[in-house]
């Protein structure tokens, strides 16, 4: 059986439109473990996340959470998940901090937040511009922003897509170096990247496997 | 867990003032369409006071239906494009307990300052003192309605082309009730029907439907809107 | 959705539903029943129509002009009805994801709405000679109104939205909304009509019906039924081949007419 996963999917399948974009597909993940998700453009790959995390809705499959299935488990399986999309979800008229204070009210159950507000800010870089309005911040600025929000909020699993995007050769190498502490802490990490990134132990998923071949 | 749930709806209340706050132009907008459609039907049907009073209730009421209206596109609008809605999707807590934070900040935004502003523009039209209390009080009652059913359409329509238009044609006929029931109790105490009170209570109880079904069915679509 | 199909009744309706609701079965049982329903429609509607025009007396007050009711009527009825239909099948479609149900639920919108638009011109109709003018705002005449914005906007938003999953998702949501909506719209608009034109003449309330009026309409409403069903069954079956267009079994199909 499958269920002794911490995360464990089986035979889903998703679809946009009405078209099949995969169907049949299985992984496991248990802590400590991440999963680098590949694929050429159009296969689904941010479909796959987003059914994962709960956003949108699969035409089949079995998605669990330490042996329970993730739909019946609703919110509760929500306090575990981190997600991060394209979209950064930050605020344009909230300040940086705003916007991170605000993500520890609205998300965190109880008052277990991982790592302060400004000791958060400091990790990604933006202590400087804690104060800032967000509309005024740079492209990568708002990603490490984002990524920020994976600190102040103590979620098991991470699910990430395109993380890289917008940030500068040392934020690359400081967020893998994160996701690589979240890790060894025991932490579940899910990436979509087109970007080549150094990260031990990290396996890698061909979601092309589970793609029927269109004409 | 309550605690957590109802300190996360006010996070959701206060943010959303905070944010329109910051960008106060867009709640202006609906206010100032309100007294620039009212002021409108004076110069469009002469300034006779007998004439504008019989129509007073009827404009009053239109008027603050097309204003909420206009407001509804900046419900989610916004949010849906940076992602922030999104991410509302996966809070461990109710969708519908948040976006009904997010509409009763929505009602503080538009509704209130409407049924506020109208005993203005009652006096303008020829409106009998005696009604301007009713006036007001149709509107703080209706108002919420407008807010909550509107709130399916606006997230039936994120991201859709012609959104904005849309709306409004979704919109419009679900608020028939509310416009009936609310000019019916102001033309009622201004002298032109029965009893305004018997007109209030049946608002107050489509209130009371729509309180219960309205945030679940707009965090439904948000979810259809999302998928 | 687990907590629909936590009942283990609903659930097993549902597995049979996924079984025999499968667009390729339903296209081939839907061709066979055309036919018949296509018959029995134009039987009903000779049989209404003559019961209707000669067999029925003319009314004492207003001569033959009274005979489009045996039009107006089984349309107004149908374009409620079709309406709950519509919503009956778009609350299916989207709580338990049967595209079938999407399907019906789409076809069903223009249909309705033409329903609604008949009411609405043969009531205008019927209003001349009664009331001396084409328009009246009559309590039925005023939620046919409402009720055909409501069809238009349904039909709106499934046009605008591309992804026919989310569309049918979108628009059934509304519908289920109109559905809730409807009794209080009604409601509303009667309480309005009765406010402003406490003792007047209505199309509603008929001073009294014989029997020899009833019959025919009775046998107009299903003759206006079965052409609702019949064209349900053409509409979807069209729907279900631009729907299904990628699979093989319609390649075959559209390959084997060319």
């Amino acid at each position: 059986m499958t269920s002794h996963s911490l995360f464990s999917v089986r035979g889903l399948a998703c679809a946009r439109g009405d078209r099949t974009l995969f169907a049949g597909l299985s992984l496991q993940l248990d802590a400590g473990e991440a999963i680098h998700v590949r694929g050429p453009n159009g296969l689904g790959k941010t479909t796959l996340l987003r059914a994962l995390c709960g956003l949108s809705r699969p035409l089949r499959g079995d998605v669990r959470w330490r042996g329970e299935r993730t739909s019946d488990l609703a919110e509760e399986f929500a306090a575990e998940v981190a997600y991060v999309g394209h979209l950064n979800g930050v605020q344009g008229e909230l300040t940086a901090a705003e916007n991170l204070e605000r993500a520890i009210r609205v998300f965190a159950r109880g008052p277990d937040a991982a790592l302060g507000v400004a000791a958060a800010l400091d990790r990604v870089g933006l202590a400087r511009l804690a104060g800032k309005p967000a509309r005024h911040l740079s492209q990568g600025q708002k990603r490490r922003l984002a990524l920020a929000r994976l600190l102040v909020l103590r979620r098991p699993l991470w699910i990430l897509d395109e993380p890289f995007t917008a940030l500068d050769v040392a934020a690359v190498a400081s967020l893998s170096s994160l996701i690589g502490e979240h890790m060894a802490g025991g932490g579940l990490a899910l990436i979509v990247s087109h970007q080549a990134f150094e990260l031990p132990g990290i396996r890698d998923f061909d979601l092309a496997q589970f793609c029927k071949v269109r004409s | 867990m309550k605690g957590g749930l109802l300190s996360a709806m006010a996070a959701v209340f206060t943010r959303e003032l905070l944010v329109f706050w910051r960008r106060s132009t867009e709640v202006m907008t609906a206010l100032v369409f309100f007294v620039i459609v009212t002021t409108l039907f004076p110069l469009a049907v002469g300034p006779e006071r007998h004439e504008l009073m019989l129509m007073a209730p009827g404009v009053l009421w239109v008027a603050a239906l097309l204003a909420t209206t206009l407001s509804l596109n900046h419900l989610f609008a916004s949010d849906y494009q940076d992602g922030s809605l999104e991410q509302l999707l996966v809070s461990p807590y109710p969708l519908s307990a948040l976006v009904f934070a997010k509409i009763a900040a929505h009602w503080v935004l538009t509704g209130l300052p409407l049924a506020l502003l109208s005993p203005l523009l009652a006096v303008q039209m020829a409106l009998p003192t005696k009604a301007i209390g009713t006036l007001v009080g149709s509107l703080l009652l209706g108002t919420p309605i407008l807010s909550l059913i509107g709130a399916v359409p606006a997230a039936l329509t994120l991201g859709v082309r012609g959104g904005g238009v849309l709306v409004s044609l979704l919109v419009l006929p679900l608020y028939t009730p509310v416009l009936i029931f609310g000019a019916e109790a102001v033309a009622a105490s201004a002298g032109q029907g029965f009893a305004s009170v018997a007109h209030l209570s049946l608002l107050g109880a489509f209130l009371a439907v729509v309180v219960s079904f309205a945030p679940w069915a707009s965090s439904a679509a948000l979810r259809v809107s999302l998928d | 959705m687990g907590e629909f199909g936590g009942f283990a009744g609903v659930s097993r309706l549902i597995k049979f539903i996924h079984k025999y609701g499968a667009p390729k079965r339903f296209y081939r049982l839907a061709g066979r029943l055309v036919p018949w329903f296509a018959g029995v429609t134009a039987l009903l509607f000779v049989v209404g129509l003559y019961l209707g025009l000669y067999w029925a007396p003319p009314d004492y007050q207003q001569g033959d002009a009274y005979r489009i009711m045996f039009v107006h009527v089984p349309n107004a009825w149908m374009s409620m009805m079709a309406y709950v239909i519509m919503a009956s099948f778009a609350a299916t479609g989207y709580i338990w994801n049967v595209r079938l149900a999407d399907m019906l639920a789409k076809a069903t919108a223009p249909l309705g709405a033409s329903f609604t638009l008949t009411a609405l011109v043969t009531g205008s109709l019927w209003g001349k000679p009664m009331w001396g003018t084409w328009w009246v705002w009559d309590a039925r005449l005023t939620s046919e109104l409402i009720l055909f914005f409501l069809y238009v906007g349904y039909m709106a938003l499934q046009a605008s939205i591309d992804d026919p999953r989310r569309a049918a998702h979108a628009s059934a949501i509304l519908a289920i909304v109109g559905v809730v909506n409807i009794p209080i719209i009604h409601y509303s608009v009667y309480w309005w009509h009765t406010l402003h034109q406490p003792a007047s003449l209505t199309l509603t309330s008929q001073p009294k019906i014989y029997i020899t009026m009833l019959i025919p309409l009775i046998v107009m409403s299903f003759a206006f039924m079965f052409f609702y069903f019949t064209m349900l069954l053409v509409r979807v079956r069209s729907e279900i081949l631009v729907r299904e267009q990628r699979t093989d079994w319609v390649r075959k199909l559209v390959g084997s007419k060319q």
